[in-house]
């Protein structure tokens, strides 16, 4: 693999590495309290959003135990409930939320060429009422006098429909963590959002044409643009759930004619973008890593950003096919049902434009490209049961069933999950200097591979067999007893996986192999700087000619301009 | 109208999923109930519709699926680049305007065949003519159980849904009207239909027209509090006899046994009677089930535990038993009384 540097106008050295003393430790970890640089930010939302990848996943191993065979009292139902919750809340806005923002607030500047965010100081803000939304959130557990041992975790579903999170039904104060944490977390969320588009569009170094941007920067600005139309109706129905519950308020109160129908509509108008808001950051990763590892410049770059801002826009009209059996006219059904089969479409793009970057390339397997690659097909079976769902009949039967559960898995950990994984063995060694250990990162991605089609394959099927979800347990008449035991043991397994993953990651920081400036012989400006990296970057403005600098330098006989 | 144009249009579609439909033909009503109430063993004619289409829509991602990987797995043998040592770069190929014109174009084609053909199905599903035969039910979900009445006869069961057997000769298909009384339920029997959500404020509509006798099992899928596991649903479909004789039963006023006139005071002295109504007597809460035929059922408790005299007497002296958060509270009644109550209530047929 080369490991040559390449003299990029303004790269500096390396910073020196100071002693160790009580002093500088007390300094060192002041400056990551105090610090408002993107790359130590971006460290931060991924350290946290890690995190709370394990805390989800022990909630997730805690399911599957209680899962494992019919009518088991390992865990109440009371707790299972918050368990649940919790759950799919730590997965949706504690990890989706945030490992979106490490990889755009590590990555953005050094790829466009910039020193740093264009906000620094919000950009700090975000992190800090995000990391202060999830501790919220988890003080829940120990908050309060909870009624059944577990303090006032929510226990409402991630959705928390209403009129269960109202006062007759949730008299404790579940909901009320719920909404305040996730308001708190939204505010993160649209002040980085702001920060990435404003970044992404003002703060380009010369010859930096949003034509020649990296895929990566602009699916983020797309996924931006996303998050702060969807945020919003979110933290607007979180107030007025907030207002029904202590100002007599009657939006969702379905006792004193509220609507509970209003809800579901807000809550999804916010769900259903928000699904691309996190897959459109995996696919970012993909964008970069396919075509390194390929050996070949991505297919159809222009098709790209199209497919890309096309999602995001059709994404915006899809939210009620999460509500096909709640009631709604025939007419209503059937447009829900056409405006989602049409997501396929540019999302096909996306997956042969995939293939035909491949196609001719000569690819290397290295640990972060097996997970480029795994996510493709994961990404695609997934797709494939999107449509299955979004045949409304259909989904009349699926919705609700282990069939979805399945199904959005394959989304997130599949195809979301896969990503991180890809593109954290991709840019570790740009963050710490060091090669994450190949061996290790081996036996993580095969591991991790079975694991995950152990469970999340064979959990299909109890769907298709009439088994609904969010239930603590289930009859042992039901013939869903074997496939739930399956689905637990791959779920053992990809925990074991996610062990090594993060043996690898401490491991490595000490031990590994040194990285160089540029290990993977990649073409984007983020490797024309030491590793890591110092503080602003760059010393001088960077000048790019095409989409791929680092090829330009690389193959001065034949650079990228020429075909622009 | 909107229907005709889809209908049309949509024969082309149908034409292609011949031999889903011909699979489908060859179990079409030849099951009965299953333990396991899978959607591929469909026994009433909106389940049988969906379960055709599922055939259909399973056939084309299923060509999807093989064509794509198929490539993919083509592309990672054929380009897999082995040694280290070839550090020549392949061939740039920058994009296609004819190859991604054509995958654009394809993928939309698909979309129009399975938008045509689910939309033809939702038409025919949702917007179904009521015939004059059909038998009327309003159901209310509550939390943990279910309340079924009958407005033609003036009956009110719980939990176990008995409607009339149904053919295509002898059409008695059963409407069901979806009411909630406290938060959102959702009614799913996959044998007999796909599930429809039970909101509170906003009537909601379902039809099923069984054709084969039998017990069919399903439970509340959308979630609604501590014990939305243990919501279970059973729809007994009955033979014309065996519909009218539960009718009949069901519709006299409670048993009076005077042996058990003991458990009787004390179900109408305590708390019970604020939430259980027994017909002809004081007791006329409507918080909880009704009990006035509670041994016509074979199961207490939404379907958690059978209808035996052990478990009815545990069921009162702590439903957390079996049912841990369900809203009956334990009575605190000592083992005379509980034999009692256990006793009287044994007497409502």
């Amino acid at each position: 693999m080369a490991d040559s540097t390449y003299p990029m106008p303004g790269s500096l050295e390396a910073a020196p590495r100071q002693r160790w003393s009580q002093a500088a430790i007390l300094e060192w970890l002041n400056s990551w309290v105090v610090t408002v640089d993107h790359k130590k930010l971006g460290i931060l939302y991924m350290l946290y959003s890690i995190f709370f990848l394990l805390v989800g996943g022990v909630e997730a191993i805690l399911i599957r135990i209680q899962l494992f065979q019919p009518n088991l009292h390992i865990i109440s139902p009371q707790v299972y409930n918050r368990l649940f919750t919790m759950h799919g809340t730590t997965m949706v806005f504690l990890v989706g939320m945030t490992y979106i923002f490490g990889f755009a607030n590590y990555l953005i500047p050094l790829m466009i060429g910039a020193r740093d965010m264009a906000f620094p100081r919000l950009n700090a803000l975000s992190f800090w009422l995000t990391f202060f939304g999830g501790l919220l959130l988890y003080y829940s557990f120990i908050g309060g006098n909870g009624l059944y041992g577990a303090g006032n975790a929510p226990d409402t579903m991630w959705w928390a429909y209403a009129p269960l999170t109202e006062r007759a039904f949730s008299p404790g104060h579940s909901p009320d963590y719920w909404a305040l944490s996730l308001i708190i977390t939204g505010f993160g969320t649209i002040g980085a959002s702001v920060n990435v588009i404003a970044t992404a569009l003002c703060m380009r170094c010369k010859g930096m044409t949003l034509m020649r941007l990296p895929l990566l920067v602009w699916l983020n600005m797309v996924t931006s643009f996303l998050a702060l139309l969807a945020i919003t109706p979110l933290t607007a129905a979180q107030v007025m759930l907030l207002i029904d519950r202590y100002l007599g308020g009657h939006f969702f109160d379905t006792q004193a004619g509220g609507s509970a129908i209003i809800w579901a509509h807000f809550f999804w108008i916010f769900g259903h973008p928000e699904v691309y808001v996190l897959v459109l950051p995996a696919f970012a990763i993909a964008n970069e890593v396919i075509p390194v590892f390929s050996r070949k410049a991505i297919f159809g770059y222009p098709a790209m950003v199209a497919a890309s801002v096309g999602i995001a826009f059709v994404s915006l009209g899809v939210w009620a096919h999460h509500m096909f059996t709640i009631g709604m006219t025939s007419v209503g059904n059937a447009f829900f049902v056409l405006s989602t089969m049409l997501v396929g479409i540019p999302t096909g793009i996306k997956i042969f434009n995939w293939l035909a970057t491949m196609w001719g390339g000569k690819i290397r397997f290295a640990t972060p490209m097996l997970f480029a690659t795994a996510f493709v097909v994961q990404f695609l079976l997934a797709g494939l049961t999107g449509i299955m769902l979004s045949v409304a009949p259909w989904d009349w039967q699926l919705h609700n069933s282990y069939f979805v559960i399945a199904h959005f898995h394959y989304v997130l950990v599949g195809a979301i999950v896969f990503c991180i994984f890809s593109g954290i063995y991709y840019w570790y060694p740009k963050v710490t200097g060091r090669m994450l250990s190949e061996t290790l990162g081996k036996w993580h991605f095969w591991l991790f591979v079975l694991g995950f089609h152990v469970t999340f394959d064979f959990m299909h099927i109890p769907g298709l067999l009439g088994m609904p979800r969010s239930i603590y347990t289930y009859e042992a008449n039901r013939g869903w007893g074997t496939w739930n035991a399956i689905v637990s043991i791959g779920g053992f397994i990809q925990a074991i996986a996610v062990l090594i993953f993060a043996v690898n990651l401490i491991w490595s920081y000490f031990k590994g192999k040194l990285a160089g400036n540029d290990p993977w012989d990649a073409w984007t400006l983020e490797w024309a700087t030491p590793s890591p990296p110092p503080s602003y970057n760059f010393a001088t403005d960077p000048v790019v000619t095409s989409r791929r600098p680092l090829w330009d330098l690389k193959h001065p006989e034949d650079p990228d301009w020429k075909y622009e | 109208m909107l229907a005709k144009c889809f209908r049309c249009v949509s024969c082309a579609a149908k034409s292609l999923c011949l031999p889903a439909v011909f699979l489908a033909a060859h179990v079409l009503f030849a099951e009965g109930p299953r333990a396991t109430p899978s959607i591929f063993a469909p026994a009433s004619t909106p389940a049988t519709s969906i379960y055709q289409l599922s055939l259909f829509v399973l056939t084309i991602t299923g060509a999807i699926f093989v064509t794509v990987a198929g490539l993919l797995a083509y592309v990672v043998f054929r380009y897999h680049q082995h040694g280290q040592d070839d550090i020549s770069e392949p061939a740039q190929i920058y994009g296609s305007t004819q190859v991604e014109l054509a995958w654009t174009v394809i993928p939309i084609l698909i979309v129009v065949v399975l938008f045509l053909t689910t939309a033809r199905m939702i038409f025919a599903v949702q917007d179904a003519p009521k015939p004059k035969s059909a038998l009327d039910v309003t159901v209310v979900g509550h939390q943990y159980w279910w309340e079924f009445n009958y407005p033609a006869f003036g009956i009110r069961a719980v939990n176990e849904l008995h409607v009339p057997l149904s053919s295509p000769q002898d059409p008695k298909p059963t409407f069901l009207k979806l009411l909630s009384a406290d938060v959102i339920h959702s009614f799913w029997v996959p044998q007999l239909a796909g599930k429809t959500d039970v909101v509170p404020n906003h009537v909601n509509e379902l039809w099923i027209d069984p054709q084969h006798p039998g017990v069919y099992l399903g439970q509340c899928a959308q979630f609604c509090g501590v014990q939305h596991a243990k919501m279970l649903l059973r729809v007994y479909v009955d033979t014309p006899e065996q519909f009218a004789a539960w009718v009949k039963n069901q519709q006299q006023r409670a048993v009076a046994d005077d042996r058990v006139s003991e458990g009787r005071h004390i179900f109408e002295t305590q708390a019970c009677m604020n939430c259980h109504t027994v017909n002809g007597t004081v007791a006329t809460g409507r918080f909880g089930p009704d009990l006035t035929h509670l041994m016509s059922r074979e199961t207490l408790a939404s379907g958690a535990i059978s209808n035996t005299p052990e478990h009815l007497r545990e069921w009162i002296r702590n439903p957390d038993t079996y049912k841990p958060g369900s809203l009956m509270p334990a009575m605190q009644l000592n083992d005379q009384q509980l034999d009692q109550v256990t006793a009287y209530l044994e007497t409502l047929r």
